[in-house]
């Protein structure tokens, strides 16, 4: 058997009320990506899913205190890294897109400059090799005319071009081991949904990409992940295989998740 | 047509309005609460005849409304009228003494943006620790106490006190001659006529009035620069911008700052509308020879036509100022530009 990648562990938090206490959120998450693998967490809004990933890059709301657990990628908790070496951590070796590209992106700096300010930041460079690099990257996620869109800014692009920026800038110009996708296809058109999907499947399977995608859409998770991972108000009530889970669901939360998904056995 | 171009027509289209209303209601105003001037020019036991004669000279003896149509329309053609006191062309008088004031505002709002905007920022990255405590009390301050306050306390500390700086007596020592106009600016015109001894006096002059205007104005500026510091940094693109793995100090100054600065830029466009319209008090308490300077003593002496160029002169450097911030903005935020 081989080793996660990723390893939450017993994740448990809250957040800091007005009277100083912690209203719990998360109760012992834990799950495995395991390496090369599409893991999909699904579950209802509120459930965690996304506080649980944002933990994972330290990135999550200041007023959310941890109280126990472990966050391991490549032997080490990420949890107990100072400012420093999580900041090595962050896009270079864990890459995160998130749901709102355009408010996701700077709104004073052009798309491509941004990305190129990434890429100089993990890979150096000079300033015309990166914005290349960008350039590049934008053809690759298939944005038309790639030169001319590099230098527009976020507000010129459609929801769905902006993701596909979004897309390229955590998985082509960061080029982690990690991508995590918190909702990548919430808010888009149906049609866009589906071309956008079709793009994050076909980058991991090319850059070997281990990721984890944050859904509704069980639809999506059926089709494209290998595993999956059920959270219920804060704790993960199910993981398997995507098989496993779909055609033989061991809690009668996910049968539930399925029937009203209308995917699945029925039960 | 250019955005820019549009832009500038539109700021200059609104000039004369502007100009225009302020102008009549200081003429109108001053007429009715300031005093009479005819009785500041008169000696004591003038005769009705000599009191009319002066009345004539001084242009008081028309009707209201006809002075006003002869103001204006003098106006139109450039001529801002004489000053009762100084007897020279208003226009003369404010072109001398604009240095004066354009001097010791730059330097003021200098100081005041080059301190504030940090300091506004440390308080914001280190919100509701110590950092921030200390800098909303301290602006706190400087938003309460009154600037000529502040600006009597460092002449009573750093020249009644300690005498490490001279006292206010305007831009040069008493008894020292200005270099010949080049700029009008003393650091520089003193320079250029190759006086650096000069130059050091001037700076010592300017020292207590510019950190006095600089202190006042740091105060907004900082806590403008905190409050939309805060609300940007809790933005998306500052998570995607930690997420990446920027340092804090990129996150800080290149992505929230830019987006913090348009509030900012307001305020000082304000403030500097405020500042190079003649710092009023300021300049009496530093006997600094500009144009609020000015200003007061056309007050004083009823002196109409120099009070009315300062008002126009103030009018329009609002205009430009609230140009100039329209102007910062397109260049910040590209959502503007278009
Ligand atoms: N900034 C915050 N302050 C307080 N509570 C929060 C905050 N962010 C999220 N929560 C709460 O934490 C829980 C988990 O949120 P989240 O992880 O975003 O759920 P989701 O599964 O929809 O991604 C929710 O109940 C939510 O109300
Ligand atoms: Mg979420």
């Amino acid at each position: 058997m081989t080793a996660a990648l990723l390893s939450i562990d017993r994740l448990s938090g809250g957040f800091l009320g007005a009277d100083g206490g912690i209203a719990p959120v998360l109760d012992a998450v834990s799950y495995d990506l395991m390496p090369g693998q599409l893991t999909a967490v699904v579950g209802e809004t509120g459930s965690g899913k996304s506080l649980t990933a944002l933990s994972v890059l330290g990135i999550q709301p200041p007023a959310f205190r941890r109280t126990g657990g472990r966050i391991l990628f490549g032997g080490r908790d990420l949890l107990s890294l100072d400012a420093a070496a999580m900041r090595t951590i962050r896009g270079a070796r864990i890459s995160i897109v998130f749901q709102d590209a355009r408010a996701a992106m700077n709104p004073v700096f052009t798309v491509g400059r941004q990305m190129a300010d990434v890429f100089r930041l993990h890979h150096g460079g000079s300033a015309r090799h990166a914005m290349d690099r960008a350039i590049e990257a934008l053809g690759r996620v298939r944005i038309p005319e790639p030169e001319r869109r590099a230098r527009q800014y976020p507000h010129e692009f459609s929801g769905g071009m902006a993701q596909r920026a979004m897309i390229a800038l955590a998985a082509l110009i960061c080029q982690p081991s990690l991508l995590i996708l918190d909702e990548p296809t919430t808010g888009l058109d149906v049609t866009i949904q589906a071309d956008i999907m079709t793009l994050i499947v076909e980058l991991c399977r090319d850059q070997g990409l281990t990721a984890c995608l944050i859904t509704h859409d069980l639809g999506v998770v059926a089709e494209t992940c290998d595993a999956v991972v059920v959270m219920h108000a804060g704790r993960v009530v199910e993981t398997g295989s995507t098989e496993q889970i779909f055609t033989a669901p061991a809690e009668p939360y996910t049968r539930r998740l399925l029937a009203a998904s209308q995917l699945g056995e029925p039960v | 047509m250019p955005p820019l171009l549009r832009l500038i027509l539109r700021r200059v289209f609104w000039v004369l309005p502007v100009a225009l209303g302020v102008v009549t209601i200081t003429f109108f105003a001053a007429r009715v609460f300031a005093g009479d001037p005819t009785e500041l020019y008169a000696p004591p036991d003038a005769t009705d005849a000599l009191r009319a004669l002066i009345r004539i000279r001084l242009g008081l003896a028309d009707p209201l409304w006809v002075q006003y149509i002869h103001y204006i329309s003098a106006l139109l053609r450039g001529d801002l009228g004489m000053s009762f006191s100084t007897n020279r062309p208003v226009l003369i008088d404010l072109w001398d003494r604009l240095p004066a004031t354009l001097e010791l505002g730059f330097t003021g709002l200098t100081i005041g943006i080059l301190l504030g905007v940090p300091l506004g920022v440390i308080a914001a990255v280190n919100r509701e620790r110590w950092p921030d405590f200390l800098v909303r009390g301290v602006t706190l301050g400087g938003m309460a106490l009154p600037q000529f306050w502040i600006g009597l306390v460092l002449i009573w500390v750093f020249f009644v006190t300690l005498n490490w700086l001279p006292g206010p007596v305007g831009r040069l020592p008493v008894g020292i001659d200005p270099p010949s106009r080049l700029t009008g600016f003393m650091l520089i015109d003193t320079l250029a006529a190759g006086r650096p001894d000069l130059w050091f006096m001037a700076l010592k002059q300017l020292a207590l009035p510019a950190a006095t205007l600089g202190l006042t104005t740091l105060a907004p500026i900082a806590r403008v620069t905190r409050a939309s510091m805060v609300e940007a940094l809790q933005s998306d693109y500052i998570r995607t911008a930690t997420a990446m793995g920027h340092t804090n100090r990129t996150v800080w100054f290149r992505h929230g700052l830019r987006n913090a600065l348009l509030p900012v830029v307001t305020l000082i466009g304000g403030v500097a509308g405020h500042i190079f319209g003649g710092a009023v008090l300021l300049e009496s308490i530093f006997g600094w020879p500009g144009l609020g300077q000015y200003a007061l003593q056309a007050i004083d002496s009823s002196d109409f036509a120099a009070l009315q160029g300062f008002v126009i002169y103030a009018s329009l450097l609002y205009v430009l100022a609230f140009l100039v911030v329209d102007i910062l903005y397109m260049l910040i935020d590209p959502r503007i530009r278009q």
